[in-house]
């Protein structure tokens, strides 16, 4: 890398290759379209690619690469969840995480922080005993911790949290950690370009045609393209594609939203999360605090950012940590939440016939990206799920066994 | 949005609202097939554009029905539930 660093720093022209082609323009038919160039979708098309030698795919963005969720998130990473589905999941993704940087020969500054779920509340506490134990059964590292504990890992926190609703115990996660989001796009966008996949920024899919209850094709603002197979991976805006199937879903949509501060000299390796007080906090290695809450109090499709949101987040941050309160806001944004109504997401196939749905990410889609689009990837290929998602069905409503998971969100929402 | 019409109390500041979601048709238990109930008690309308819904303003417990764009956040208009033929 430095080698190439002096070569770059000697040359007029830029020496890198460009991590994405530029195509044309759509082809009249492909094996597969994948709705959505943010992780997930681009994630699947790297799978399809690599581990089932399907190239000829196109991924249709309506904006950018990332523009959505995978741009917006906190990018935290965590296995500590509440059912052994959910635990399973989500475990497999932080395995994969760690062997992308290399993958990808990419730097995600994947970073273990370990991951501090505050307890404020008797519930909370058994709440927290619960996912420890769960977490432990399937050979996930969490276990229940005292506040001493808390304060010994996090020396600066307030654990009286201003007298009103003092710090009980936690859910300690040493695997925990954070990784720069864009770059696990970029990766996995790069590698399935590598392959051959297509990948169309700034073209909308405007209609989906089916015909004899299976996908036939795609319409675009690119115009029309034939497929037999299409995976929508787009998050927040998965109501409006599933309306052009007929597909009704349990999603909602809200926005969630998120801030970072100014710069500040290191003081938080860890990753600080308090249901109660609807506040997850983690310092960047550029030192910034990077800040995130509950999703809005009603639905909505905009990604606005509102004063009541900076004004309630900051409250609760000065409770847990009171010596923050002259340190200034840089910038607050917003992402689209499709939340599901047991916090689960909705993967794999779907009554109509090659037409996939990769859905109801909510507010912790950002940890399961490399999973989700290896257990997708293979859903497409090979039209069955594998076991790995199955209690993520979209049928689990109809058959009535839903996957609570609404205990391990990681803020009441 | 910041201020919200309530059908009793006038223009309110937003916060003094709950949101109660999207107003739903309710089919008849005694009829339904169990495919029609489990799709009332999950599946919604996800999807941006106008739409009746449930608000309730706390300081006054008043539940009522407002006309909203989920795309763009436009209140049309805010009435009491069983008030809008009278008022449309």
């Amino acid at each position: 890398m430095p080698y190439r660093l002096i070569k770059y720093g000697l040359s007029n022209k830029h020496p890198d290759k460009r991590m994405f082609r530029t195509p044309s323009g759509l082809k009249e038919s492909y094996d597969a379209v994948i709705i959505g160039a943010g992780g997930h979708g681009l994630a699947a098309a790297y799978y399809l690619a690599r581990d089932f030698g399907i190239t000829d795919v196109a991924v249709l963005e309506k904006g950018y690469i990332g523009a959505g969720g995978t741009g917006r998130n906190t990018a935290i990473i965590r296995s500590n969840y509440l059912t052994p589905e959910g635990v399973k999941f989500y475990d497999e993704s932080i395995r994969l995480f760690k062997d992308l940087s290399g993958d990808f020969d990419l730097n995600l500054f994947y970073s273990e922080r370990g991951h501090f779920t505050l307890a404020h509340s008797d519930s909370a506490i058994r709440t927290m005993r619960w996912r420890a134990e769960v977490n432990k059964h399937m050979g996930v590292d969490s276990e229940y911790v005292e506040p001493e504990d808390v304060k010994a890992a996090c020396p600066p926190i307030d654990l009286t949290c201003g007298g009103d609703a003092p710090i009980m115990g936690a859910l300690y996660h040493p695997p925990g950690a954070i990784a720069r989001h864009d770059a696990v796009a970029w990766g996995y966008g790069a590698g399935a370009d590598e392959r051959g996949v297509e990948i169309h920024q700034g073209t909308e899919v405007t209609g989906i045609d089916v015909k004899n209850d299976r996908v036939v094709g795609v319409r675009t603002s690119g115009g029309y393209v034939r497929t037999p197979k299409v995976l929508s991976a787009v998050a927040g805006w998965t109501p409006s594609i599933a309306d052009m199937v007929g597909l009704r879903t349990p999603l909602t949509v809200r926005p969630l939203q998120a801030c970072v501060t100014e710069p500040l000299k290191p003081f938080l390796d860890k990753i600080m999360v308090s249901g109660s007080l609807h506040v997850y906090v983690s310092q960047s290695s550029r030192g910034e605090l990077v800040m995130g809450g509950s999703t809005d109090p009603y639905e909505l499709n905009s990604m606005r950012s509102t004063l009541e949101f900076a004004e309630g987040l900051s409250g609760h941050m000065l409770d847990l940590f009171p010596f923050l309160s002259n340190v200034k806001i840089l910038r607050v944004w917003a992402g689209l939440c499709d939340m599901t109504p047991d916090f689960a997401p909705i993967m794999g196939r779907t009554p109509v016939g090659g037409f996939y749905i990769d859905a109801g990410w909510g507010t912790w889609g950002f940890k399961a990206t490399p999973v989700s689009g290896k257990t997708m990837a293979h859903t497409v290929a090979t039209d069955r799920e594998p076991e790995l998602i199955h209690a993520f069905r979209l049928s689990r409503f109809e058959d009535l066994e839903l996957t609570g998971e609404k205990g391990a969100a990681s803020v009441g929402h | 949005m910041k201020i919200l019409t309530c059908p009793v109390n006038g223009p309110r500041p937003v916060q003094e609202f709950v949101f109660g979601g999207e107003f739903r048709e309710m089919p008849d238990p005694d009829t339904a097939t169990d495919a029609q109930w489990t799709d009332y008690v999950y599946n919604r309308n996800g999807a941006p554009g106008p739409r009746r819904e449930w608000w309730y303003h706390l300081a006054s417990g008043t539940w009522f029905i407002a006309e909203r764009d989920t795309g763009t956040n436009d209140v049309k208009r805010t009435y009491l539930y069983g008030d809008e033929v009278e008022r449309g």
